[in-house]
C-alpha cells in the first residue's frame, strides 16, 4: 500500500491524509470538499469524514468507495440539488448527517441517490429535511440501514418520500426510522427484497407505500400515524408479518390498503386504533392469520372483487364494525376467529361457540350506502334495528358467518 | 284584612268562581259554607295564592297578593287532606317546618294536647288518617298568625281531638285572631261562628250571622236554614 | 331554595328507589370490570348503558317524584315560600340525589379498580358527567310533564313516550331522513338534527373522547371539525347546558301559572 500526504491548496482549505488505503478527510474551514478527496482515492479505499459542516452538492461517486462519517459530520446541501449521487458498485456511505436537499417540482432530488449500481451499503446515517432522502434506482443488491429520517413535509405536492426505490431487486431496509416525509418507504417495480423493523411515522401521505412489487416480505415493521396509512397495491407473492398497524387516523385513512393483492399472506400483523383496519378491494387469494384488529373504526372493509381469501385465528377486539362489505357477494372464508362482540355459547366447552357469529351488521351496511349516519354510531335504535338484522337477515349476505367462532382470544 | 273583588276563576269549562266580592274586616270566626263544588276550597286558595285566578283582585292587609309571598308568614292554613313526605318522621317533618318557617311557638304544647308523642319516631306513611291530621293541625296551630284557615278540619277526628280541636280555636279566637274555617258539620258552625260566608255556584250568597240567616229562611235550624237555600237554589 | 333542596334531597336519598338505582350501578361497575379487566373497554359498555338508562331513570323518578310529593308541595305553597324556590328546590333535590347514586355507584368499583392510574381517567369523568347532565337534562323534562298534566297516568305515559322519543324513535326518523335523501350533502344537516337531541349529542361527545373521531371524519371534514376540536367540545357542553337551563326555566314559568 501507498503511503501518501496530501496537501490541500490553501484556496480549499481542506486537508486530508491517506494512509493505506484509508483517508482522512478534516474540515478546517468552510470551503472544503469531500469530492476532492473522492476524486484523489482509488477504488476500493476508505474516506473518513471528520466532524464539521461540509456546503458541498451532487458529490459524484464513480468509483467503489467506503465513506465513513466520524462523530456525524453534516453535509449540507443548501438546496441546490442531489447530496451524494452513486454511480458505482459497492459503495458504501455510513455516519452522515445529510441536510438541505434542494426541493424541486421536476426532479426528484435526494440526500443521496443511486442510479443503475449494485451492492451499496447506506447505513447510520441522519437525514434532516431532505426532498427525498434516499433514492435507488435500477439498483441490485443493496442494505439500507438504520438510518433516521426526519423531515418536515406539510403537503403532499412539495413533498418527497424518505426511502424511494425505483426497478430496484434485492434491498434490505431494515430498522430504519422515518417520519414526517410524503410516504415513508416507496416501492415500485421492486423485487426480492426485504423490509424489516423500520418505524414509519406521521408521514403525510403513507408509512409504506408499494406498487409493481412482487415477492417481497414486510415484517416487524411500525406504521403508525401516518395519513393514510400502508397502501399496498398491484403486487404478488406479498408476505406481510409482525407488523404493527397504528393510529392512522383520518377521513380516507386505513392500516392497510390492499388493491390488487394476489396470493399474499397477512400474519401476526396488529391493527389498533385505525379509521378502516384493512380496506381490501380486489385482492384474491390472501391469508389473513393471528392478525389482532383492536380498537379500529372498520377491522377489515372488503371493497368489491375480493375472492378466495381465508381469514383465521385472527382476534377482532372492539371494532365499531368488525367486516363490512359492499354488495352481497361472497367468496371468502372466515373460521375460528375471536370476536369480541359474539355473544353466543359454549355448551360443549370445546372453545369454540355452537351458534355462528355474523361479523356484518346492518349499521354496516347503512354506512355504506349513507356515510352521514355515522353519527348514529352506539345509538339504541341502531342496536335495535342491528338486532333485529342479526335474527332475520334481508340486507346482509346470510351466508357471511364463521361457523366457528372461538369463545377465547387466540394468544 | 283581605279585600277580595270580582273573583273568577275557571278550571277548563267549569267556572267555580264568578265574580265573588268579598271582605274580612273583623276578627272572629268566619266559616264558609257551600255545597260541594262551591267554589269554597279554591277561594280559600285563592287567598293562599295557590290557585291563580283568571280575574279579580285579593288585597291582604292593602296589598296585592298575586306572586307575593311573604304576606303567608302572617296565615296559618290546615289543608283538606295533608299528605307528608313517605320516608320523613314525624319528629322529622317538625323540625322541617321549623326550619322551612321559623317562629313556632307551642309545638310541645300541642304535642301533648294531641297525645302524638308516641308517634314521633313512626314514619309519616304509616300513620293512620286521624293521626295525620293531628299531625297537620299541630303544624298548623304551631304558628301565632293573625289568620289562620281551616279547611275541613274535623277530617277523621275522634271525639277527643275534635273537641280539643275546638277549644284551640276558640283560644285562638280569644287572642284576637281572624279564622277562615270550611265545614259540613253545622254543630260545629253553630256552636262556634261570629259571622257565615254562604257560596253558592261561585258566588257569595249569603253574608252574615248565623240569626239573621235563619231569620231570613224563616228556618230556626242552621241545618233546615241551608238546606232551605239549596232547595230554593234548585227547585 | 336550599332547605328545600335538603329535604327533597334527603327524602329521596332515604327511598329505597335510591339504593336500588346506586346499588344497579355499584353492581353493574364491579360486573363489568370483573368480566373485563380492561377498563377501556368498560367504559364503552358504560356509555351504552349511561345513554339509555340515566333519562329514562331521570324521567321516571321526576314523574313520579313529583306526583308521590303533590300535597306535600301544597302544603309547601301555604308556606311564605316563594314558589319557584318550592320547584327549584325539589327538581335539584332529585337531579342531585340521582346523579350521586350514578357517580358514587360507578365511582366506587372504578376507584377500586384504579381508575386514577388508568388513561381512561379522563373519559371516565366525561362518561359521568355527561351521565349526571343528562340526569338533570330528563328530571327536568320529567318536571314540566308533570306540571303540565294533572293525571297521573297520562304524566307517566307521556314521559316514557318522551324517552322512547329521545332514545329511539328520534334516531329513527333521523336515520330515514338520512337514507332519503342521501343525494344531498348532509354532514350539516346531521350536525344540526344532532343538536336537538341531548342523548346523541352526549353519545357524539363520549365517542369522541373514546378516539373514534376519525370515525366521525369518515363522512366528512364538518363532523371532525365539528367535534374533534375544543371549540365542538365547548359548544356542545353548551348546548347541554342549554337543555337544562330551558326545561328549568320552564319549569319556573309554569309553576308561577299553576293552580294547585
Amino acid at each position: 500500500m501507498i503511503h501518501k500526504k496530501i496537501f490541500i491548496p490553501l484556496i480549499l482549505f481542506i486537508s486530508f491524509t491517506q494512509i493505506f488505503g484509508q483517508i482522512v478527510v478534516k474540515k478546517s474551514d468552510k470551503n472544503s470538499s469531500i469530492q476532492e478527496a473522492i476524486n484523489s482515492a482509488a477504488p476500493g479505499d476508505t474516506l473518513f469524514v471528520e466532524q464539521g459542516v461540509y456546503y458541498e452538492f451532487d458529490i459524484s461517486i464513480t468509483k467503489p468507495l467506503t465513506l465513513i462519517g466520524l462523530n456525524y459530520p453534516v453535509i449540507d446541501g443548501e438546496e441546490k440539488g442531489n447530496i451524494i449521487q452513486v454511480a458505482s458498485d459497492s459503495v458504501t456511505i455510513s455516519g452522515f448527517k445529510l441536510i438541505n436537499v434542494g426541493a424541486s417540482y421536476t426532479k426528484e432530488y435526494s440526500a443521496i441517490h443511486t442510479f443503475n449500481v449494485s451492492n451499496f451499503t447506506i447505513e447510520n446515517n441522519i437525514f434532516e429535511n431532505p426532498y427525498y432522502a434516499i433514492h435507488i434506482e435500477k439498483s441490485k443488491r443493496g442494505i439500507i440501514r438504520k438510518n433516521i429520517i426526519h423531515g418536515n413535509a406539510k403537503v403532499e405536492s412539495s413533498s418527497g418520500n424518505g426511502i424511494h426505490l425505483w426497478h430496484s431487486a434485492r434491498v434490505e431496509i431494515i430498522d430504519n426510522k422515518i417520519e414526517q416525509m410524503r410516504d415513508g418507504i416507496y416501492l415500485e417495480f421492486v423485487k426480492h427484497s426485504t423490509v424489516k423493523g423500520n418505524e414509519s411515522r406521521k408521514n403525510i401521505r403513507y408509512g409504506l407505500h408499494f406498487m409493481f412489487s412482487n415477492n417481497n416480505t414486510y415484517d416487524n415493521n411500525v406504521f403508525e400515524n401516518n395519513g393514510a396509512g400502508v397502501a399496498v397495491m398491484f403486487s404478488k407473492n406479498i408476505f406481510m408479518r409482525n407488523n404493527t398497524f397504528k393510529l392512522n387516523w383520518g377521513t380516507a385513512s386505513y392500516g392497510l390498503l390492499l388493491k390488487e393483492i394476489y396470493d399474499a399472506n397477512i400474519i401476526d400483523n396488529i391493527f389498533e386504533k385505525n379509521t378502516i383496519g384493512i380496506s381490501a378491494e380486489g385482492s384474491n387469494r390472501v391469508t389473513y392469520e393471528g392478525n389482532n384488529f383492536i380498537s379500529n373504526g372498520w377491522a377489515i372493509r372488503f371493497l368489491g372483487a375480493c375472492y378466495g381469501n381465508k381469514l383465521h385465528q385472527n382476534n377482532f377486539l372492539n371494532n365499531a364494525f368488525d367486516i363490512s362489505y359492499s354488495g352481497r357477494l361472497n367468496g371468502n372464508l372466515f373460521d375460528k376467529n375471536y370476536w369480541s362482540e359474539y355473544t353466543g355459547y359454549d355448551l360443549n366447552h370445546d372453545g369454540i361457540g355452537d351458534i355462528p357469529y355474523r361479523p356484518i351488521k346492518l349499521f354496516s351496511y347503512i354506512v355504506n350506502r349513507t356515510p352521514e349516519s355515522i353519527i348514529l354510531l352506539r345509538s339504541l335504535f341502531i342496536d335495535i334495528i342491528n338486532f333485529s338484522e342479526k335474527v332475520s337477515p334481508v340486507f346482509t349476505p346470510d351466508n357471511l358467518k364463521d361457523f366457528h367462532p372461538l369463545m377465547k382470544p387466540v394468544k | 284584612m283581605i279585600v277580595i273583588k270580582d273573583l273568577h276563576k275557571k278550571f277548563g269549562k267549569v267556572t267555580v268562581l264568578d265574580g265573588l266580592n268579598l271582605t274580612f274586616e273583623d276578627k272572629g270566626i268566619h266559616t264558609i259554607l257551600g255545597p260541594n263544588g262551591s267554589g269554597k276550597t279554591t277561594l280559600i286558595k285563592s287567598i293562599l295564592g295557590m290557585v291563580i285566578p283568571n280575574q279579580g283582585s285579593i288585597e291582604f292587609n292593602g296589598k296585592q297578593i298575586l306572586g307575593e309571598w311573604e304576606y303567608r308568614n302572617q296565615i296559618s292554613y290546615l289543608p283538606q287532606i295533608a299528605y307528608f313526605p313517605q320516608n320523613l318522621k314525624v319528629k322529622e317533618l317538625f323540625q322541617m317546618i321549623n326550619d322551612l318557617r321559623p317562629g313556632s311557638k307551642n309545638e310541645a304544647k300541642l304535642i301533648s294536647l294531641f297525645q302524638l308523642e308516641p308517634y314521633l319516631d313512626k314514619k309519616l306513611g304509616n300513620l293512620s288518617g286521624g293521626t295525620a291530621q293531628k299531625v297537620n293541625i299541630v303544624i298548623t296551630f304551631m304558628f301565632d298568625s293573625p289568620l289562620i284557615i281551616l279547611d275541613e278540619p274535623t277530617v277523621g277526628l275522634d271525639p277527643v281531638a275534635l273537641i280539643r280541636l275546638k277549644q284551640l280555636i276558640i283560644e285562638e279566637k280569644e287572642k284576637g285572631k281572624t279564622i277562615l274555617i270550611t265545614t259540613h258539620i253545622m254543630s260545629l258552625v253553630e256552636e262556634i261562628s261570629d259571622n257565615i260566608i254562604f257560596i253558592l255556584e261561585g258566588k257569595i250568597y249569603f253574608e252574615g250571622k248565623i240569626d239573621s240567616l235563619k231569620e231570613q229562611t224563616k228556618q230556626s235550624n242552621l241545618e233546615k236554614a241551608i238546606a232551605n237555600i239549596l232547595e230554593e237554589t234548585y227547585a | 331554595m336550599l332547605k328545600i333542596l335538603k329535604y327533597g334531597f334527603f327524602d329521596l336519598m332515604r327511598s329505597r328507589w335510591s339504593y336500588i338505582y346506586f346499588l344497579f350501578y355499584l353492581s353493574l361497575g364491579f360486573i363489568l370490570l370483573f368480566l373485563n379487566q380492561d377498563v377501556g373497554k368498560a367504559v364503552i359498555t358504560l356509555l351504552n348503558i349511561i345513554l339509555i338508562l340515566t333519562p329514562l331513570i331521570g324521567t321516571l323518578f321526576g314523574v313520579m317524584y313529583y306526583y308521590n310529593s303533590r300535597e306535600f308541595t301544597e302544603l309547601l305553597l301555604a308556606q311564605p315560600i316563594k314558589r319557584s324556590n318550592i320547584f327549584l328546590g325539589q327538581y335539584l333535590g332529585i337531579a342531585l340525589s340521582l346523579s350521586l347514586s350514578l357517580v358514587l355507584g360507578l365511582g366506587i368499583p372504578f376507584l377500586a379498580y384504579g381508575i386514577f392510574q388508568s388513561s381512561e381517567i379522563f373519559n371516565f369523568f366525561i362518561l359521568i358527567l355527561i351521565g349526571a347532565m343528562l340526569t338533570f337534562i330528563f328530571v327536568a323534562l320529567a318536571f314540566n310533564i308533570a306540571l303540565i298534566f294533572e293525571d297521573k297516568i297520562k304524566g307517566f305515559g307521556f314521559a316514557i313516550l318522551t324517552w322512547l322519543f329521545f332514545a329511539v324513535i328520534y334516531d329513527g326518523i333521523f336515520l330515514i331522513l338520512l337514507l332519503v335523501f342521501d343525494d344531498y350533502p348532509l354532514d350539516k344537516f346531521a350536525l344540526f338534527t344532532t343538536v336537538f337531541n341531548p342523548i346523541d349529542l352526549s353519545r357524539i361527545l363520549i365517542l369522541l373522547k373514546l378516539d373514534i373521531s376519525a370515525l366521525l371524519g369518515y363522512t366528512g371534514a364538518v363532523f371532525q371539525n365539528f367535534f374533534g376540536t375544543n371549540f365542538g367540545m365547548f359548544s356542545s357542553i353548551t348546548v347541554l347546558s342549554f337543555w337544562i337551563v330551558l326545561p328549568v326555566t320552564f319549569i319556573i314559568y309554569k309553576s308561577k301559572r299553576k293552580d294547585f
